[in-house]
């Protein structure tokens, strides 16, 4: 509970100055009496202060309550309620948007509560117009953005755009999913601690290669060269190889400098190993033919000698006999190799099923004149296909089973199964279709060469089988093909829409951090990590852990709700039934979720290079520090607390709980205790304080930090 | 197909010298070593590097005719180990190989071969280089 002191001073003084009056009233009577009556005087009170003393004390009381009643009221009305006023002035100030401000206290305060929500309106209204008129005038400009940022999202390569110091301004969702196939975090970060928008790309690239790649550029720019990039190969931490290609990013004034630069990246890890295992394979044959070759000849060269007895005339033709045969038997298995590879090598498109079964429908349409029905389709499912021998194999499965059957009825299926994909072509069952379908040559696929449905199955890595059901109407049968996915979201475009780039901010171009230290930085200038987390209960030092990590990233001001860190940690002890009713995570959602030890150094990467934000952040940083020596995870950077920012704002607010601070900022909370939900909603306020903040002339870290110091809140022990 | 022969042409050879033969395939060592028999020379056989390192150290041979690729110590290991060895530093190494890369042959006469031979060879070719290696050295 927040008391104001001066409020309890103001109740207390009526009372004493009551009792004071009459203090100085009685000295008063008694000091102009002479003697005697004095004395008579004192006889005659003393024995009634005995008696009826309480009964005054008491008539004193009840004045004195009364007096301190009426001044709380005076103060509700007259100073508590005007100061209430003002700060949801100063809300409206900061924000026209907010909630309008209430009318309290006195009936003065109304007509003045009605007049700033009049000017709060009226102030909205033409920041609505001026803002449409912004809108109308960068429309244009964003169009050609959003042109831009559509066509680095359709890019099969992944490409990132950086400023000069390596801040990444714009990634692709190619780039996102290498970096996620590179990360070496648990599945929470996800490649989020690599890549997002402000991190910086030296995390990925080293800055030296970067720095020579550049150098090597300018010195091309200087040169004249039309169109300068440079590319290299590096290997990341997790063991991949990238081939990067960087070209600067210039204006296009003649001789502009470069104010940023685009790199395009390439995991070549299995195209290198591939090509590293057919390099082997190639000089393993070749040494060991040579060597064979070197035993026949020697052995040749001995049957030359005319003088050779039988027996050593037997032991050299064995031995050309032996290495004949060694020889025959690895250029039969180097074959058998190279055939499987080309299989697997086949380049696999991705393409949306729904696309593939209703073009392979209309062959079947087509070849054999049969209506194809498609009635269950998954239409989100991506597969990853080699549409022109797969729909080929369909076609020729579908004229089997067209064969000696007048009514067929036809129909393709799609479904997922268990990280696969069903592609089933189901028919009217009843007569056996021809044994060998499987490996008999398909007619009219690859120019005539003699592929079957099991070569196409195994090209694709996947399977395929005949299937007969028999149903209460009549027996049906389909032929199943088990087919890969499009990398499970990781690579292809896991949605349909989701092609769009992830997110860019060409704002980072301007921003540089090499000179700035961060205690005298704008709060806006800076990268926050807001954060929460959901535990097993609230003592950490007793035994209680960290059962779930959800934070965001606020980037030049922006929430980036699409690089979230979300994280489930399996705390290795059991979590109590009055906890789990509020935070709803039970203990088979923890099982086989990555320790503290793995999701720390996670969180960790993820919150690099920012400023830890959180609400009530003293009780979640109790629990990361009591971690720092079992996980190395150190969290050292600075760290803010939006109880504390909110208390400076809205000293005289008595509720500091987040949701209240919420709902004073007008911030619409969803999935609270949740600790995604909880940090999102944080960042939210947090967005919200930072221009109020400003107006009481808190605007870098270094004095957002000194002024939670202060605060009263502060000065609370958690 | 006759193998390359790297070796300066010297006078003829001399017979009861001991040559060691160092290769794991055996198909090949059966007939050098019945070649370089029938030629006079006084055969050791050894199987693999650390084989061959010892009957060098033990035998001291005139000649070593030494397989580059045999499991766990290479030709190349034995050959730096013998020339580092102010006992055997002095022993003729023919070196034969089925790595046929310039970069293998700079290898191998880096280590201190005095000849690189590339399988598949002629051993009639193989028998005149070592011989004039022999004679040569008698000469000095």
């Amino acid at each position: 509970m927040n008391f104001d002191r001066s409020l309890i001073a103001a109740m207390l003084a009526p009372g004493l100055a009551l009792a004071l009056w009459l203090a100085l009233g009685a000295a008063g009577v008694y000091a102009a009496l002479d003697t005697s009556a004095a004395t008579a005087l004192s006889a005659l009170l003393a024995p009634l202060v005995e008696t009826h003393g309480m009964l005054l004390g008491f008539w004193w009381l009840v004045a004195a309550a009364g007096a301190a009643w009426a001044v709380r009221l005076l103060h509700i009305r007259y100073v508590a309620a005007p100061a209430r006023l003002a700060e949801g002035a100063r809300v409206l100030v900061s924000d026209a948007s907010a909630p309008p401000v209430a009318a309290v206290g006195a009936s003065a305060n109304g007509a003045l509560a009605d007049a700033l929500n009049g000017l709060a309106l009226e102030r909205r209204t033409l920041r609505q117009e001026m803002a449409r008129l912004v809108e109308d005038a960068s429309r244009a400009v964003a169009h050609q953005r959003d042109q831009l940022g559509a066509l680095v999202a359709e890019l099969q390569q992944s490409v990132v755009v950086c400023n000069l110091d390596g801040r990444i301004l714009l990634y692709n969702a190619r780039a996102r999913a290498l970096c996620r196939r590179i990360s070496r975090a648990p599945g929470g970060a996800a490649g989020a601690e690599l890549i997002g928008l402000g991190r910086s790309i030296h995390k990925v690239v080293d800055a030296a290669l970067i720095a020579h790649a550049r150098d090597g550029v300018e010195r091309r720019i200087v040169r004249g060269e039309p169109a300068p990039s440079a590319r290299f190969v590096t290997h990341t931490p997790s063991g991949h190889l990238l081939r990067v290609s960087l070209a600067p990013v210039r204006e296009a004034a003649e001789g502009a400098p470069a104010t940023g630069f685009v790199l395009l990246l390439d995991d070549i890890t299995d195209e290198y190993e591939a090509e590293a295992r057919t390099d082997r394979q190639w000089l393993a044959l070749t040494e060991t033919s040579r060597a064979g070759l070197a035993s026949i000849q020697a052995a040749l060269d001995m049957l030359d000698y005319p003088d050779l007895d039988g027996a050593d005339r037997d032991r050299f033709q064995q031995v050309v006999r032996e290495e004949v045969a060694a020889l025959g038997a690895r250029i039969t298995a180097l074959a058998i190799e190279a055939s499987t590879a080309l299989k697997s090598r086949w380049p696999l498109q991705e393409m949306l099923g729904a696309d593939l079964v209703a073009a392979a429908a209309q062959r079947i349409h087509d070849e054999t004149g049969q209506a194809v029905a498609t009635p269950d389709v998954d239409t989100g499912l991506w597969l990853s296909v080699d549409s022109f021998s797969l729909i080929a194999a369909l076609s020729f499965l579908a004229r089997r089973a067209a064969e000696g059957r007048a009514a067929p009825s036809l129909e393709l299926r799609l479904a997922r199964a268990d990280g696969h994909a069903h592609l089933d072509l189901a028919f009217a069952g009843g007569a056996a279709i021809a044994a060998g379908w499987q490996a008999c040559p398909m007619d009219g696929t690859e120019g005539g060469a003699s592929l079957s449905v099991r070569d196409v199955a195994e090209r694709h890595g996947g399977e395929v089988w005949l299937e007969h059901k028999r149903t209460a109407e009549a027996p049906r049968a389909a032929f199943r093909f088990l087919l890969p996915l499009a990398a499970g979201g990781v690579d292809g475009p896991s949605h349909p829409g989701e092609s769009r780039p992830e997110f860019y901010d060409f704002d980072l171009f301007a921003a540089s951090d090499a000179h700035h230290e961060r205690d005298d930085r704008p709060l806006e200038d800076l990268s926050f990590t807001v954060f929460d987390t959901e535990t097993t209960g609230l003592d950490p030092a007793g035994g209680d852990e960290i059962i779930q990590i959800g934070a965001a990233r606020i980037v030049n001001g922006k929430l980036l709700r699409a690089e979230c860190f979300d994280q489930l940690v399996d705390p290795r002890r059991s979590i109590p039934e009055a906890g789990i009713a509020i935070h709803g995570i039970r203990p088979a959602m923890v099982r086989g979720q990555p320790t503290i030890g793995e999701a720390l150094p996670a969180f960790h990467a993820f919150a690099s290079d920012t400023v830890l934000v959180g609400h009530n952040v003293a009780f979640d940083l109790r629990f990361l520090k009591l971690k720092e020596a079992a996980t190395g995870a150190i969290f050292d950077q600075p760290v803010l607390d939006t109880l504390l920012l909110a208390s400076i704002v809205h000293p005289h607010a008595d509720a500091q709980s987040l949701e209240a601070i919420a709902a004073r900022l007008g911030v619409t909370v969803c999935g609270r205790h949740t600790a995604l939900g909880d940090a999102l909603a944080c960042a939210e306020v947090f967005l919200k304080l930072l221009p109020l903040l400003r107006q009481q002339g808190i605007r870098t870290l270094g004095e957002a930090r000194a002024a939670s110091e202060d605060s009263y809140y502060a000065r609370l022990k958690y | 197909m006759n193998g390359q022969v790297n070796a300066r042409a010297g006078a003829s050879g001399k017979a009861g010298e001991k040559v060691l033969i160092a290769d794991d395939e055996p198909n090949i060592v059966v007939s050098l070593e019945f070649m370089m028999k029938r030629e006079g020379f006084h055969v050791l056989v050894a199987r693999d590097g650390l084989g061959a390192l010892e009957a060098i150290r033990r035998e001291h041979p005139r000649l070593v005719l030494l397989d580059a690729t045999m499991p766990g110590m290479t030709g190349f290991d034995v050959c730096e180990a013998v020339r580092s060895d102010v006992d055997t530093r002095d022993t003729r190494i023919v070196m034969l190989t089925a790595k046929g890369r310039e970069t293998d042959k700079a290898r191998g006469v880096g280590a201190g071969a005095d000849a690189y031979v590339t399988k598949p060879f002629s051993t009639r070719d193989l028998v005149q280089t070592v011989k004039e290696m022999m004679a040569r050295d008698a000469a000095e």
